[in-house]
């Protein structure tokens, strides 16, 4: 049996949960087996787990669960999956996952790969995934032969499928253990994290001061996307922590990544060449960015962005 | 800090220090270990050996793993520059990594142990990790968010589970008062605010602390602060490496001209199939 643990962030099953039960059900079926569920704490629509390929959806209710301690959670997956006999369990490679995967790992005595970005091939008993390396720069892969195996999945490495349909949710029990006290949560509602966004439009210092950012801002609103930063606006606290892409920031893997006015230093690029496509919007034709780039413009972006935004405008009605 | 009302501690002697029955003094002084990786250099030419199997290290520059550095081991000498108590700086790997290791005792950790064997994996390193601080009691182990080649994000949290410790992945921020620290870390679209009791494990992303590049004095004493070498213990690997690749290269840029944004939004929609 393969075990996804499900995560729902305060309470809601989101993306990353549909990808890797999804991700699961797939790996079930190279497997001859079933897809299970488990989600944690109080869940609004655990149920609609089935839809994407849960066989049954297990839940452990105790709302202590609702706050995150990565050793209660691998003390409660640990359990429910020798319980239950897995042998896969698969998990998102987020902020979560990373928390407890290795922790799952030393506690099944599993072999780990984390971060994997396409479907297992079966070796006999054992399971060989891709994953990629050296920032992006590399595709390692990987032979688990332990007898079970967990495998964390990179945000946006597969399309959530909708083929199957909810299921009731059975309740199973596990004590919490955790010794973390969670005081706040502070995020961003109302917008798609950028793990998890599709479309990402990001600027850097060729804005040259923080009033400019509408042009931004009204871009990613037509296209539906988040908006990201380099490091020096970061850095100058022009733009929000949170948003900052590349390797000291966030890596994320967006369907298009949209740079504004940001040279393609490599360690910018350490965090977005796994982007499918890049736009980069430059006035300087020799920014290295260009080189990592499907699609260049080069020009003044206060000019060419507004542009841009009116085309989206006029094509997003058009669609 | 953290006082253990188990047995006493394990005696323990490092060249010019001594552990000895350390959590029965009023003047105990808490410990901090910080585990530090050596990656190729971030500007670094990747490639593999003929049989796609081992990264080619040939004409490659190391250095210390930036967020091991950068966050993860100035933040434990910050808290021990106003706390009291020492920073043991901990590498898994060849003689050949004691440059780097010196450079974290330059820095200022005050010891520095290295397990003399090849990192293999995650999990070796992990379990090498976890072994050495079991009979140690340290308060803290920190390590950073992840290495900058295999980025894995494995190690701390393997390690905490053998240590049955909390672990705080991501942490931007940590205090300590007493025996309590407050951590934030980074999740997706925010901050998650928590507090944990010594002893835990941590990994250090941007914000906890800036850069320190060593000074004169530092890389001076760092010649002689005490290097001790230790054996590995046994693991048995579950996960082998089969191949590298390099992805295929980019086609090239498309230009488009500055004049035509409705061609751009083209090529995304007809082309790229991506709006």
């Amino acid at each position: 049996m393969v075990l996804v643990f499900a995560e729902s962030p305060r309470g809601t099953l989101k993306k990353a949960a549909f990808e890797a039960v999804t991700y699961g059900k797939k790996t079930a079926d190279l497997l001859g087996t079933t897809c299970v569920a488990l989600t944690l704490g109080t869940v609004k629509n655990a149920g609609e787990l089935g839809v994407y390929g849960a066989s049954r959806v297990l839940n452990i209710s105790d709302g202590t669960f609702d706050h995150f301690d990565s050793q209660a959670v691998a003390a409660a997956v640990a359990t429910v999956a020798q319980k239950e006999g897995a042998t896969v369990v698969v998990l998102s490679h987020s902020s979560t996952g990373k928390s407890v995967a290795g922790r799952l790992s030393v506690r099944l005595n599993a072999g780990l790969v984390s971060g994997v970005n396409s479907l297992p091939t079966v070796q006999g008993a054992a399971l060989r995934v891709k994953k990629s390396v050296f920032s992006g720069k590399a595709v390692g892969e990987y032979e688990i032969d332990s007898a079970v195996k967990v495998l964390s999945l990179m945000g946006n490495a597969v399309k959530p499928v909708a083929g199957g349909a909810a299921v009731s949710v059975e309740n199973v029990t596990a004590t919490p253990t955790g010794r973390i006290r969670v005081k706040e949560v502070k995020t961003q509602e109302g917008t798609v994290p950028l793990p998890e966004a599709e479309i990402v439009v990001s600027a850097g210092r060729g804005m040259k001061d923080p009033a400019n950012w509408g042009i931004v801002e009204d871009l990613a609103n037509t296209l539906g996307a988040t908006t990201a930063c380099s490091r020096p606006v970061a850095d100058s606290h022009w733009r929000p922590h949170h948003e900052h892409v590349g390797q000291t920031g966030i890596a994320i893997r967006p369907n298009l990544y949209i740079a504004i006015g940001i040279s393609g230093a490599i360690q910018h690029l350490a965090g977005v060449n796994n982007s499918k496509v890049i736009v980069v919007i430059n006035k300087d034709p020799e920014a290295p960015f260009f080189k990592a780039a499907d699609y260049g413009v080069v020009g003044d972006l206060f000019d060419i962005v507004p542009r841009l935004n009116e085309s989206l405008k006029k094509f997003k009605a058009a669609h | 800090m953290y006082v253990s009302l188990g047995p006493a501690k394990v005696g323990f002697t490092f060249p010019g220090i001594s552990y000895l029955n350390h959590s029965f003094s009023n003047l105990f002084k808490m410990k901090l270990l910080v585990c530090i990786s050596q990656t190729p250099d971030t500007t670094a030419k990747v490639s593999f050996k003929s049989d796609g199997k081992e990264f080619d290290a040939a004409g490659v520059q190391f250095i210390m793993n930036p967020y091991d550095e950068w966050y993860a081991l100035v933040r434990a000498c910050e808290l021990r520059e106003t706390l009291g108590g020492s920073v043991t700086a901990l590498n898994v790997g060849p003689a050949t990594n004691e440059t780097t290791i010196r450079k974290s005792l330059a820095i200022g950790a005050d010891d520095a142990v290295r397990i003399n064997a090849d990192p293999q994996s995650a999990g070796f390193v992990a379990k090498q990790i976890a072994e050495y601080a079991r009979i140690q009691n340290f308060d803290i182990i920190f390590l950073g968010k992840e290495t900058i080649d295999y980025n894995g994000s494995e190690v701390g949290a393997m390690v905490a589970e053998y240590l049955d410790l909390p672990y705080i992945s991501y942490a931007s921020k940590l205090e300590l008062n007493g025996n309590t620290a407050t951590l934030e870390r980074d999740i997706e679209g925010g901050v998650e605010v928590l507090e944990v009791d010594l002893p835990f494990v941590v990994s250090a992303a941007k914000g906890m602390a800036e850069q320190r590049i060593p000074n004169m004095r530092g890389i001076m004493t760092a010649r002689t602060k005490p290097l001790v070498e230790v054996a590995p213990v046994a693991y048995e690997e579950s996960a082998k490496t089969v191949q590298f690749t390099l992805p295929p290269a980019k086609a090239g840029v498309k230009l488009v001209d500055p004049a035509d944004m409705d061609e751009l939004v083209r090529l995304l929609h007809e082309e790229a199939k991506v709006i």
